[in-house]
């Protein structure tokens, strides 16, 4: 059984279909990348599928369970995690603050959240984050002083900070430069070999999913056209016509 | 650096505590009673302040919780229940009707919100004032008694100052604890970023009526002690006015810092004691300063001085080289 399927999922803003009938498993332990020009849904795909939208029609099962339009909130506690397209980091808390909020709900209940140790015994596993993702110089800063390329990887290592089975990432390489790129592609795949978490990526560059995904999913205008290994993916013609045009 | 830093907030710490208590020696009366007012306003700011500066909702609200904690002591005293009693039922009633309060903040924000809990702040105000077989209307409730503590009664202006300070104190500890507790990480996630919190496990439902719920609560235990400070309570104290008034305290003072509340409460509530000779000029002169203020520092006066104490720093060599910051 697959760990995510997404079957027949719509989503319709009036009379635009954003989001038409895609239907996809995601495998445990894999990388999938889903691409597609501006304005093929992606984006709204991923609101759907972690309730940030409730999708118009269709169903999301996590390990066989229906979670279709369940609160975000409870998803990531099932282990489910994400990053935005925009970076999404909390600028007045420091790096190992945000890190440590972005595990603290996994933990305990509401009252020990209260009464209990300030980091919910989560500083060890921040520092192995910080440690992990090189921000070590600038841990105890807030991370509105963070350079662009350093709130990336903190919003990046927040996704990972619960031990999520499943993760989407939102663009992940979008506005890094080319260092800071291999830098988060190795940590990625490092995480998804040693802790065995599965990805779903959307992205534009093409270099970093062809060389992160070992499966392609491509949609235009809300439907898949395409699906398969990277290599075939670039070779369809109907991928080449969606990416040029006419 | 951090050390000198700890060292000299300690000691303001002290001194300031130690000038509080020894307050009342020099004062005559009435500054007691000015003094007594203001630690019981700053109860008030500190609930707003979580609600407004640390999770981010906006509440015009506050002074309508304020009056019903006031309205809460002063009928269960006057029929001769113990203050305690009234600052359970308060304190509980008060962190109900706040976390009801807090559901429309689940759908509107920012000044949206504003106009709903100005409503409701006009509501309470109309139900202080009409109904007069439980509020006394507009003649409202006289002869409020001082209570007494452990069958020691705390009738002298010193006495019952001193019972004020106990209670700041106790709010303040609660209060600092609360938001150096993961529950204040999450309420300033919940200011921050809403959709990002949410995305990262936190209940933003259950934490943004719980920050209405507890600042609520705390205007409740304010209005408790404001009933047996001033003996009397009628509708008029309680109008939107206050809810403006302590929204203005968190603001000025510093919204999501800590001693803002403190200090906004100074300039709200002793300041235009301070201006009595100009007490005809005064409103204009806090306007002014508000006005100032705001242009100059939105984060209130402890924003301000916090900015400067950076900017001091900043212009100091680094002790560490900026480059080392750099990810390969």
């Amino acid at each position: 059984m697959a760990l995510l399927e997404v079957r027949d999922l719509s989503k319709h803003f009036g009379g635009i279909h954003a989001v038409e009938g895609v239907s996809f498993d995601v495998n445990e332990g894999e990388i999938l990348g889903i691409i597609g020009p501006n304005g093929s849904g992606k984006s709204t795909l991923f609101n759907c599928i972690l309730g940030q939208l409730h999708p118009t029609s269709g169903a999301v099962r996590l390990d066989g369970r229906a979670v279709t339009g369940m609160r975000p909130c409870d998803l990531n506690r099932l282990g489910v995690s994400r990053t935005f397209q925009l970076l999404q980091v909390f600028p007045e808390l420091t790096v190992r603050e945000n890190l440590i909020l972005a595990a603290q709900e996994h933990k305990g209940s509401m009252l020990s959240r209260l009464f209990g140790a300030r980091d919910v015994g989560l500083t060890g596993d921040a520092n192995r984050m910080i440690e992990f993702f090189r921000l070590a110089p600038v841990a105890a800063n807030k991370a509105g002083a963070l350079s662009y390329g350093q709130q990336k990887l903190l919003d990046a290592a927040m996704a990972f900070m619960a031990g999520p089975r499943l993760v989407l990432l939102d663009e992940p390489a979008g506005g890094v430069n080319l260092t800071m790129l291999a830098s988060l592609r190795d940590r990625l795949e490092a995480i998804n070999r040693e802790e065995g978490a599965t990805f779903v990526v959307i992205e534009h560059n093409m270099e970093f999913v062809m060389r992160l995904c070992s499966r392609i999913v491509v949609l235009a205008e809300g439907r898949i056209i395409a699906q398969g290994d990277p290599a075939d993916v670039r070779r369809d013609p109907k991928v080449i016509e969606a990416y040029l045009g006419h | 650096m951090s050390r000198w830093r700890l060292l000299l907030g300690s000691a303001a710490g002290l001194i300031i505590v130690a000038g509080l208590i020894a307050a009342p020696f020099g004062l005559k009366p009435y500054g007691i009673y000015i003094l007594t007012l203001w630690a019981v306003t700053t109860i008030a700011a500190i609930g707003l302040n979580l609600t407004l500066g640390y999770a981010g909702q906006v509440s015009l609200a506050q002074g309508a919780f304020v009056g019903i904690g006031a309205y809460a002591a002063a009928l269960l005293t006057t029929h001769g229940w113990p203050l305690g009693s009234a600052y359970v039922v308060a304190a509980i009633a008060c962190f109900c009707i706040g976390w009801l309060l807090g559901y429309p903040a689940l759908r509107v924000q920012h000044h949206y919100l504003a106009f709903v809990t100005l409503a409701f702040s006009t509501l309470i105000y109309l139900v202080f004032r009409n109904e007069e077989w439980i509020t006394g209307g507009i003649y409202g409730l006289s002869n409020v008694p001082r209570p007494s503590l452990f069958g020691y009664p705390l009738r002298s202006p010193r006495d019952f100052y001193y019972f004020c300070l106990a209670n700041l104190a106790l709010v303040s500890l609660a209060a600092w604890w609360l938001i150096r507790s993961p529950w204040g990480r999450a309420f300033v996630a919940l200011r921050e970023n809403p959709v990002r919190a949410l995305s990262l496990g936190v209940d933003t439902r259950r934490y943004t009526l719980m920050a209405f719920a507890l600042g609520s609560g705390l205007g409740g235990i304010s209005g408790v002690l404001y009933a047996p400070l001033v003996q009397y309570i009628d509708p008029t104290p309680f109008s939107l006015l206050l809810s403006l008034n302590l929204l203005l305290m968190v603001i000025v003072g510093g919204s999501g810092y800590f001693f803002g509340p403190f200090l906004g409460a100074i300039i709200a509530v002793l300041l235009p004691e301070w201006l009595q000779a100009a007490s005809k000029y005064y409103l204009f002169y806090y306007a002014a300063f508000v006005m100032v203020l705001l242009v100059v520092s939105p984060s209130g006066i402890i924003g301000f001085f916090e900015r400067r104490f950076t900017a001091a720093r900043k212009s100091a060599p680094p002790a560490t080289p900026v480059g080392q910051a750099k990810v390969a």
